[in-house]
């Protein structure tokens, strides 16, 4: 680190005194100015006034292997193959972060990743208690995956979410107001409001309730002669208690109620995806943010309300603006956030406080989604799991080269998914994933017949050969932690290579276990 | 080994705040811990007056440990525990002998010959009923207690977790919730409790001749290596020296030390059958299913609050009588054994065990192709076990009518059992669940929930 890097980005920012971790940070965050910012540096900017506000310093922008980790782990839901790795961090173009992003929003992988994240919120299950049905998960979810994978505009994705009719198997966003325990009208506004407003309904004065489920009120569900097909559709007199004539949006302004017999939801959808509604605009943007993040900007990204407010406003506001201006482009939402340095700060922190992770002012470590946790596995072990669904008939069989977060189905049997926090998705809350860490789970990774399976199968133990340690090293290093060892490490490795005269073999084995037990492999960091 | 339900005094208030839990989630905080102290758990400090509850209260009971034999898929009541010979055979098929038991008037299956030697140690609900005739349904009816269409309880084993288990001053390193040997996965367990509530299922064959808990024990791995390899690992904690007070990786710090007491201490012996002495194990039956009771017995002996052996292969729509006469054997060893086993051991007393599936089978045989003679889901009405934790035993509770087919009198519903057990666990009705939206929830249904209840089981209590 040379000094006059050092002090130039003191004179800028409120100056980071952190001596520099090589293996984890590259640099100082830098604040760049000129007429001509993007919104990824407008996002710092404010980021680094709320923190000078609060007296906090931001942590250093990561190092190339820690942003390539991220970014894969957080925008495909992947770990980078060895190769991957090799060519990033031997790349020197000046803007290979900003191509990494456009590469990786283009993957297969990325629609398959964020069609997950949208089965957890739009309960994405054949079985109980959602009872989906397995022709209608997977059309549910068929669905989805083609809206992320289209990049359909945010407002349309709602649009035919809100208004949908039809066949659960045939259309599959009807199945939005199947997955749903409460199928009563106050159960689906509350689910709306949930969803699309990130707000929860049961801190609402009744009032307000009753009053958006008037616009749910007329829904009814039909049989068709196909075992478990049902007909979602618009019907008058399924308004038993007269909802709809009483329905007000949620932000008190009254309704005109169209020419007899006119479909609510669309008056409703109407109101919702206004450019100027921003209750719509701020759920979407603070929930991406949360995504990529690890924290929302109001957190819990589903609990906006009065007494939670933003921990930064302005910023709210930017993504808002730059989210509604581009026609709700979510990947021009992820890019800004992406780019910014924010989003590429280190771990480490200048400071350890909560105030800290609310205002950003490092990246948090978070485990890796049971989901992605067991695909880096797989990827890396280069083994499969075979995954089926017993309950209810038909059985579902998935194919065994289909990664977890490609599954359609949230209730695919997976003892592994379990333990790892897989969301039930019940309710649609964020927090229904849980991304803690147990004995259990260190159990099962440090000593399980299934793991230990893995590391025994994996190509760089089998293919071990008579390899030195720094040889075997280099390469499990890449493939594992994605970046190479330290001398430290290396160090450490040949004097247990030598003190437990393992072979070769062994030894890779012995690597590749400690290694995929790491935190640093465990967490997104 | 767990703490008393009747407010802690100092010591133990200190103890509760310095547990963490072992399995699930990070180590409570001094705030949660305080919460499930005043709210839940172990404290139950601020009980409230509560209707039925106050009405129907009994003594509480002082059993200790939840054995749950699971009859996964459905098990025919017809063929078991109320069999009905005079309905004829297209009723009973080729099972119509029924037995006598050794308590006079009682008389069950043919195929139940040691469950009949035992009669006098259980009793036998005969008027089991919830209507469901879905396996994700039922199953979750039965486990429990709840009909509830908006939220997802959680089951029987996970409340006694929540309540007996860690939060509770329950010590040691074998988990509170343990299943033998997979998962349901039909629901989730814990339902609102949360991942902290789980089971851990043991994975691996107690009938195999090495059972392979998974994670606890992995063959082919020598102390000296695990330990070795600890040491390789924790020296390449590169990204943990980078983050010294970081309170993540602290929690997973934990997490590692007690997963490796599990690894490297005296748990392993507890999952070692080899340790029991032949007889024993073949006193059980060496099936799978023999075996995990085998297996239930010495985890009670260790206080562990709650076990579910998961039998499988009950769903029989078709080849019903050829798996009865393969099935209920198995059952009939291990059940009668399990049973007097814990008798002689001076641990049916405080030990409940109790025997069902998620509900039974059409009295009268499918004989129709494509069944052939096989039974199919029947909700109306099925039967169950009990016995021990303070349940008399040589009893029965309700009936049928003549075919089975309906309950006759005495209708015991899931929420009545579930009732029962938590009294007979010392567990009041009035102990509040943690909703996740804040509603006021009890571990028996309030009124306002509309569960459909017959009743505490006092006939046998």
């Amino acid at each position: 680190m040379t000094a006059r890097l050092f002090i130039l980005a003191a004179s800028l920012i409120a100056g980071s005194a952190l001596a520099l971790d090589p293996v984890f940070e590259s640099s100082p965050m830098q604040l760049r100015t000129g007429a001509t910012l993007t919104a990824s540096d407008k996002i710092d900017e404010l980021v680094l006034k709320r923190l000078h506000e609060l007296n906090l310093k931001p942590a250093n922008v990561c190092s190339d292997a820690v942003f390539l980790r991220r970014a894969y782990l957080c925008v495909i839901g992947t770990l980078p193959e060895e190769e991957e790795v090799r060519e990033f961090l031997t790349s020197k173009e000046p803007d290979r972060r900003t191509k990494l992003i456009d590469e990786l929003l283009q993957r297969d992988e990325f629609a398959d990743y964020w069609t997950m994240k949208w089965g957890d919120i739009l309960r994405v299950k054949a079985e109980f208690p959602i009872k989906l049905w397995p022709n209608a998960a997977q059309a549910y979810h068929r669905w989805i995956y083609a809206s992320v994978r289209g990049n359909k505009p945010f407002h349309q994705f709602v649009h035919e979410l809100l208004v949908a009719n039809g066949s659960n198997f045939r259309e599959g966003e009807v199945n939005f107001y199947r997955a749903m325990q409460d199928r009563s009208p106050r159960g689906m506004a509350a689910t709306v409001a949930l969803t699309f407003l990130g707000e929860r309904a049961d801190k609402w004065p009744k009032k307000k309730l009753d009053a958006l489920a008037g616009f749910f009120s007329q829904i009814a569900f039909k049989n068709t002669a196909e075992w478990k097909e049902e007909i979602v559709y618009f019907d008058p007199d399924a308004d038993k208690e007269g909802l709809s004539k009483q329905a007000i949006f949620p932000d008190g302004k009254p309704v005109q109620i169209p020419r007899g017999g006119e479909d609510l939801r669309g008056v409703f959808a109407e109101w919702l995806l206004r450019p100027e509604n921003p209750w719509f605009s701020r759920n979407i943007t603070n929930r991406v943010w949360s995504w990529l993040m690890g924290h929302g900007i109001v957190h819990e990204p589903d609990d906006h309300r009065a007494e939670n407010p933003p921990s930064n406003p302005a910023l709210l506001e930017l993504l808002q603006r730059e989210f509604v201006t581009t026609r709700c482009d979510m990947k021009h939402l992820f890019r800004i956030i992406l780019n910014s340095q924010t989003f590429q700060l280190s771990s480490i922190p200048a400071q350890e406080t909560n105030e800290a992770i609310a205002n950003f002012a490092h990246y948090p470590l978070r485990r890796m989604e049971a989901e992605v946790l067991i695909d880096a596995l797989n990827q890396l072990t280069r083994t499969e799991e075979s995954y089926s669904s017993p309950i209810p008939e038909p059985f579902t069989f998935v194919p065994e080269d289909v990664r977890a977060i490609a599954l359609a189905d949230g209730s695919i049997t997976s003892s592994f998914l379990e333990l790892y926090g897989r969301p039930p998705r019940d309710t649609g809350f964020e927090s229904e994933r849980n991304r803690n860490t147990s004995a259990a789970q260190r159990l099962h990774l440090l000593n399980s017949s299934h793991v230990h399976g893995k590391v025994k199968a994996c190509p760089l133990v089998t293919e071990a050969g008579n390899a030195s340690p720094a040889i075997l090293a280099e390469r499990i290093y890449i493939t594992v932690l994605s970046r190479p060892p330290t001398e430290k490490e290396l160090t450490k490795i040949t004097a247990y290579a030598d003190s437990t005269s393992t072979s070769s073999r062994e030894l890779a084995e012995d690597l590749v276990w400690a290694l995929m037990n790491q935190p640093e492999f465990i967490y997104i960091h | 080994m767990n703490a008393s339900l009747l407010p802690l005094n100092r010591a133990q208030r200190r103890d509760l705040l310095e547990t963490t839990s072992l399995f699930g989630g990070v180590p409570l905080t001094r705030r949660e811990a305080m919460r499930r102290c005043v709210y839940g758990s172990a404290g139950l400090l601020l009980m409230e007056p509560f209707g039925i509850g106050a009405q129907e209260a009994a003594p509480l009971g002082k059993a200790k440990t939840v054995i749950q034999v699971w009859l996964w898929g459905g098990p025919s009541h017809i063929d078991t525990f109320d069999p009905k010979p005079e309905a004829g055979r297209d009723f009973s098929g080729a099972l119509d002998a029924p037995i006598k038991t050794n308590v006079d008037g009682i008389q069950i299956g043919q195929l139940l010959p040691e469950l009949a030697k035992q009669a006098d140690k259980y009793s036998l609900i005969r008027s089991m009923t919830h209507g469901n005739n879905g396996h994700e349904t039922a199953a979750y009816l039965v486990q429990t207690g709840r009909t509830s269409e908006r939220d997802v309880f959680p089951s029987l084993g996970a409340v006694t977790s929540y309540f007996k288990g860690y939060d509770a001053g329950y010590k040691g390193l074998i988990p509170p919730y343990i299943v033998l040997t997979q998962p349901q996965g039909r629901f989730s367990e814990a339902g609102f409790l949360g991942p902290k509530y789980k089971p851990f299922a043991t994975g691996g064959d107690p009938a195999a001749s090495v059972f392979e808990v998974e994670g606890v024990i992995a063959p082919g791995i020598s102390a000296q290596r695990q330990q070795e390899r600890r040491a390789f690992m924790r020296g390449l904690n590169t990204l943990g020296g980078a983050l010294p007070g970081d309170s993540t990786l602290k929690s997973v710090f934990q997490s590692e030390e007690m997963a490796y007491e599990l690894i490297l201490g005296d748990a392993g012996k507890l999952f070692d059958l080899s340790l029991e002495a032949d007889a024993t194990r073949e006193r059980y039956g060496r099936s799978t299913f023999g075996q995990s009771c085998l297996m239930a017995r010495r985890l009670a002996e260790k206080g562990v609050p709650y076990v579910t052996i998961n039998y499988q292969g009950w769903d029989t729509h078709k080849q019903h009588f050829q798996t009865m006469n393969r099935k209920l054997p198995e059952l009939d060893q291990g059940l009668a054994a399990l049973i007097s086993d814990l008798s002689e051991r001076g641990l049916l007393d405080s030990t409940i065990v109790w025997c069902l599936g998620e509900f039974g089978r059409t009295p009268k045989v499918q004989t129709e192709s494509p069944w052939n003679g096989g039974r199919h889901h029947y909700g109306k009405v099925f039967s169950a076990l009990l016995a021990g934790g303070g349940f008399k035993g040589g009893q029965v509770v309700g009936s049928s009518n003549a075919t089975a087919e309906e309950v006759k009198d005495r209708p015991v519903y899931p929420a009545d059992v579930i009732g029962s057990i938590y009294q007979q666990l010392g567990i009041p009705a009035e102990s509040k669940l943690p909703h996740p939206l804040g509603t006021l929830t009890y571990v028996v249904p309030g009124k306002e929930e509309k569960v459909p209840m017959g009743g505490l089981l006092k006939e046998i209590m």
